[in-house]
């Protein structure tokens, strides 16, 4: 049985949540495939979270367009769908006179691409701004329009939004082959169990078995980050490469949280590209990224030269920065398109097959602007044999699951009356509570695995990395879902926790 | 506002201990809030024997020994809010009168303020987690800390995994290796990046030696291999300076890696409060009396400074619970007593002749000393001082200097940092070395060798 669609969305990361979301303003019967356990499983979980201001785009490209209207829309988003933002500013660090001419072309750049209220400091008016830089930074361009936004949230802040507005999301389920049948497109996908199975837990072989699915649209939007050129190149001759280029990141406890107050840059040198320090969303600190291209599209693993490297290039910029605050350490993959700029548009020779593709960094801060402007394409596409509609009912807010610890006493007391789980502390280090979890798995695209919690509530992200908490979150899951203890996963496939009962 | 004279925080040993001593020392009104649904903190999952040798002399396991202790505190009838975690201990200037108010969160009450006289902090420690080492390679299902792990496999009745590394030879480590094998894991090897254990004595033998597991000194896990579950493990030998050496790698499949690789005490609460830290220990700076730098805030079990043996967590805490109780009942009497000047002003005089404040120095060798401040007039007669020393010494002393003067020496034959070193101070004795001007400000724990 083929289930029929006007819109099919490969891939519920930020850039498919938000196209999601721009398209669920209309009339149609949309759907996001996605192989993993659950939403902002791939590149949207791990990067740097920043809000670019925009100088860093080439002027003209697709890039500088998207980041700067991103940019734009990011305040006045964050507050009708609820996620963590601050315009905290950054700083790109130039430590050497004889660079000075680099930042000053940096400076013009974004002026062209449409940035605000930069400015160049010279080396003290950086320090006075944030006297942990260091002392050999000779000057700095600083864009107070820069920012910091929760990955996590913003990609389920969109998903959730547009689930509220009738997109169905279909999590585990891998897209295997794309064809064009008349003026369809026919999706073949493979779709795995969202547990692990019993008789393989007992087995000791966790991988779950995937049962076949046929899909049917008018329109499939490729949003499949390193995955995108696979599924392009299935509908076009004139292929498109995307290269994973891996990062590393190092993220330190709350109490160097405030070491820096804004993202901190350092200008590409002949050395190569800097890392950046920053504070996040929640109050760590995070340093990284490295850069290294990388051919399994999986290969997320952090390595000791990665590690150090990174935390070697931070010294630069920061003083006093110490790697015994590292509570983690995460890599994540770019989705490098070759020749440098996002790939976006209908796929020439494939009416209907639209590239969303090569988004790698600024495309978290693109997201929205992304979008919209992908919706535009889709529904003029779409409006070629038909009138697309806007829908009278679209709901514009959403709002997320409290965060207990940043209310007040009064709020608390009230929220905990109505709802005593909003009293009981599970996570002790981020002080979430039980009934902020079992908010995330009840949500409208609820948590099924231990990261999709974390994510969503923050449970075993903090200092101790879910060493106290696992356990009562695994059950809360295991309750909440209707399976046993054992089924539940960290993030979905085999990555289950237990093997049974004791003796 | 719901008041007590002294608000206990933790419901483990030391906040158990530090509640009966006390109400031994007459602290009617005492409190003690846990944020698990029930007494004893971590003893409750420590199922394995030998705690109490030195306070029973019989060895218990640990609900046992929890609940002597537990038992103590309801014959007294101390209340204890369950379920209970505190948010905030906040006491201010603008509080003359030195009260502390700690906030706490429960189901059935929501939020609460409780005004207290004295506070203990008893919130234990906590196991250091992979981030912390910065081991490379992927973030798979199949990594825990030692004690999650204890949890799962004494609490849960759940295995955590079935072929296991552990890295880290501490005590939990060694204890869950034996653990894990019992119920019929495969452990593999413990690795241990230092070149001698972490752990007491008894446990390798007990706990590794007996089962034939092998134990890797000088090895450290640099890479995890598996993207859903973990599937091995590559172990090196490491360097003086604890860098890998290329070429000793050693790749071992297994389900499971357990951590075990130290425990920072949990002092979140104690920061936010202004109580001073000790970068050492990770624990608050405290006088004779386990006082911090806070007035009236005191501090006893691994949360002050982690412990090896559950019984010097009972003996600590006990001297905090008395001393929080004295703070308590001297606090009544100056604001209760109506005194005449003269009788001020002589006390005044006795104070500053007595007030002689010493501060202990750990050096060469010795890492740090609970307490490190003792104010001669305050200490009971035997002033027990304890610390860890930062290496393996045999056959070595520890010296005791008060200024240039060595005033006591202890042979000891064998010290690791692994297991806790304590020394005790006499009162007669100080006093007499004040009186001779010999010691001044200062006193000096050292390892000669």
């Amino acid at each position: 049985m083929k289930a029929m669609y006007d819109v099919l969305i490969i891939g519920a990361g930020v850039t498919g949540s938000a196209v999601a979301r721009e398209l669920s303003r209309y009339n149609l019967k949309i759907a996001v495939l996605e192989r993993a356990s659950d939403i902002c499983e791939g590149t949207s979980k791990a990067n740097s979270g920043i809000v670019h201001a925009g100088h860093d785009a080439k002027p003209g490209s697709l890039k500088a367009k998207l980041n700067v209207a991103g940019s734009q829309m990011m305040e006045a988003l964050s507050k009708e769908l609820d996620f963590s933002y601050r315009k905290n500013g950054s700083l790109v660090l130039c430590f050497d006179e004889a660079q000075k001419g680099a930042l000053e072309k940096l400076y013009q750049q974004g002026i062209e691409n449409g940035v605000k209220n930069l400015k160049v400091l010279t080396g003290d008016e950086t320090r006075q701004l944030e006297p942990e830089i260091s002392d050999t930074v000779v000057a700095a361009l600083y864009a107070p329009e820069g920012g910091i936004v929760c990955p996590f949230g913003l990609t389920i802040a969109l998903a959730e939004n547009a689930a509220m507005n009738g997109v169905e999301f279909i999590l585990n389920t891998e897209v295997k082959n794309i064809e064009k049948i008349g003026h369809e497109y026919q999706v073949i996908a493979e779709e795995y169990e969202p547990f692990v199975s019993q008789t393989d837990c007992n087995k000791g072989d966790g991988t779950p078995r995937g049962n076949r699915k046929e899909y049917e649209a008018q329109v499939v939007v490729n949003c499949a980050g390193v995955y995108a050129d696979v599924f392009h190149n299935m509908v076009s001759e004139e292929k498109i490469h995307i290269i994973p280029r891996k990062g590393e990141y190092c993220l330190m406890d709350k109490n160097v949280g405030k070491l820096v107050d804004k993202t901190i840059f350092q200008l590409p040198t002949a050395l190569g590209k800097g890392v950046l320090v920053t504070p996040t969303v929640h109050g760590n600190l995070l340093v990284g990224p490295s850069a290294e291209d990388v051919e399994d599209h999986e290969e997320i693993s952090t390595t000791a030269n990665g590690l150090s490297g990174i935390l070697d290039k931070a010294a630069l910029s920061v003083k006093q920065l110490s790697n015994r605050q590292t509570i983690t350490s995460f890599a994540g993959l770019r989705a490098h398109e070759e020749k440098g700029d996002f790939v976006i548009g209908e796929v020439k020779g494939a009416e209907g097959f639209v590239d969303v593709a090569g988004i790698e960094s600024p495309g978290l801060t693109c997201a929205p602007a992304t979008g919209q402007y992908v919706a535009d394409i889709v529904t003029k596409i779409l409006g070629r044999t038909g009138e697309v509609k806007e829908k009278t009912d679209f709901i514009a807010t959403r709002k997320g699951i409290p965060h207990i610890s940043e209310l007040s006493m009064e709020e608390r007391q009230k929220l905990i009356r109505e709802n005593p789980a909003y009293g009981n502390i599970i996570c002790r280090c981020e002080m979430v509570t039980e009934g902020e979890i079992r908010d995330a798995i009840k949500g409208p695209i609820g948590a099924k695995t231990l990261d999709g919690v974390k994510r969503r509530t923050r449970a075993g992200m903090g200092r101790c990395q879910a060493g106290f908490c696992s356990p009562k979150t695994v059950a809360i899951l295991a309750e909440e879902l209707g399976v046993p203890e054992e089924q539940i996963t960290k993030c979905g496939g085999a990555s289950r926790f237990l093997y049974g009962d004791t003796k | 506002m719901e008041q007590h004279d002294i608000v206990i925080i933790g419901g483990g040993p030391a906040g158990l201990a530090a509640a009966i001593a006390a109400r031994d020392e007459g602290a009617e009104d005492i409190l003690i809030v846990e944020r698990d649904h029930q007494l004893g903190g971590i003893l409750n999952q420590c199922i394995h024997n030998g705690f109490g040798l030195h306070t029973f002399k019989e060895e218990l396991t640990g609900p046992e020994y929890a609940q002597r202790f537990i038992d103590k505190v309801k014959e007294a009838d101390i209340p204890c809010l369950l379920n209970t975690i505190v948010v905030d201990i906040c006491h201010g200037n603008e509080n003359e009168s030195g009260t502390k108010i700690v906030t706490v969160m429960n189901k059935e009450q929501g939020m609460i303020q409780i005004c207290a006289k004295a506070v203990i902090l008893a919130m234990g420690c906590r196991e250091r987690p992979r981030g912390a080492l910065n081991i490379p390679g992927y973030r798979p299902a199949g990594i825990y800390s030692a004690g999650t792990a204890q949890h799962y496999v004494n609490i849960e009745g759940k295995m955590p995994g079935k072929e296991v590394v552990i890295l880290g030879s501490g005590d939990i480590g060694l204890i869950m290796a034996r653990r894990m094998t019992l119920e019929g894991a495969k452990v593999k090897v413990v690795a241990e990046l230092m070149p001698y254990s972490g752990g007491l004595r008894r446990n390798i033998v007990q706990c590794l030696d007996d089962y034939g597991i092998p134990l890797k000194l000088s090895t450290t896990v640099i890479d995890i291999q598996g993207k859903e579950r973990v599937e091995g493990v590559t172990l090196a030998k490491v360097d003086g300076r604890g860098k890998p050496i290329p070429g000793t790698e050693e790749q071992i499949p297994c389900d499971t890696l357990l951590l075990s690789v130290g425990l920072i005490p949990e002092n979140e609460l104690s920061s936010q409060a202004g109580v001073e830290m000790n970068p050492i220990t990770n624990g608050p700076k405290v006088n004779e009396s386990l006082e911090t730098s806070v007035k009236g805030v005191f501090a006893c079990g691994n949360v002050l400074h982690v412990h090896d043996l559950v019984d010097y967590v009972s003996q600590e805490a006990g001297m905090a619970g008395k001393q929080a109780a004295r703070y308590v009942q001297k606090e009544c009497e100056s604001k209760n007593a109506d005194r005449d000047i003269s009788v001020v002003k002589e006390e005044q005089l006795r104070i500053q002749q007595n007030n002689m404040i010493i501060e202990l120095k750990a050096e060469q060798g010795v890492r740090y000393t609970v307490p490190s401040i003792i104010h001669i007039d305050r200490m009971e007669d035997t002033q027990v001082v304890r610390f860890r020393v930062g290496g393996v010494y045999a056959n070595a002393k520890i010296a005791v200097y008060a200024g240039e003067t060595k005033m006591m020496e202890l042979k000891k034959r064998i010290m690791a940092p692994g297991e806790m070193e304590q020394i005790q101070l006499k009162k007669d004795k100080l006093q007499e070395l004040v009186e001779q001007n010999i010691l001044t400000n200062q006193i000096t724990i050292k390892v000669e060798e």
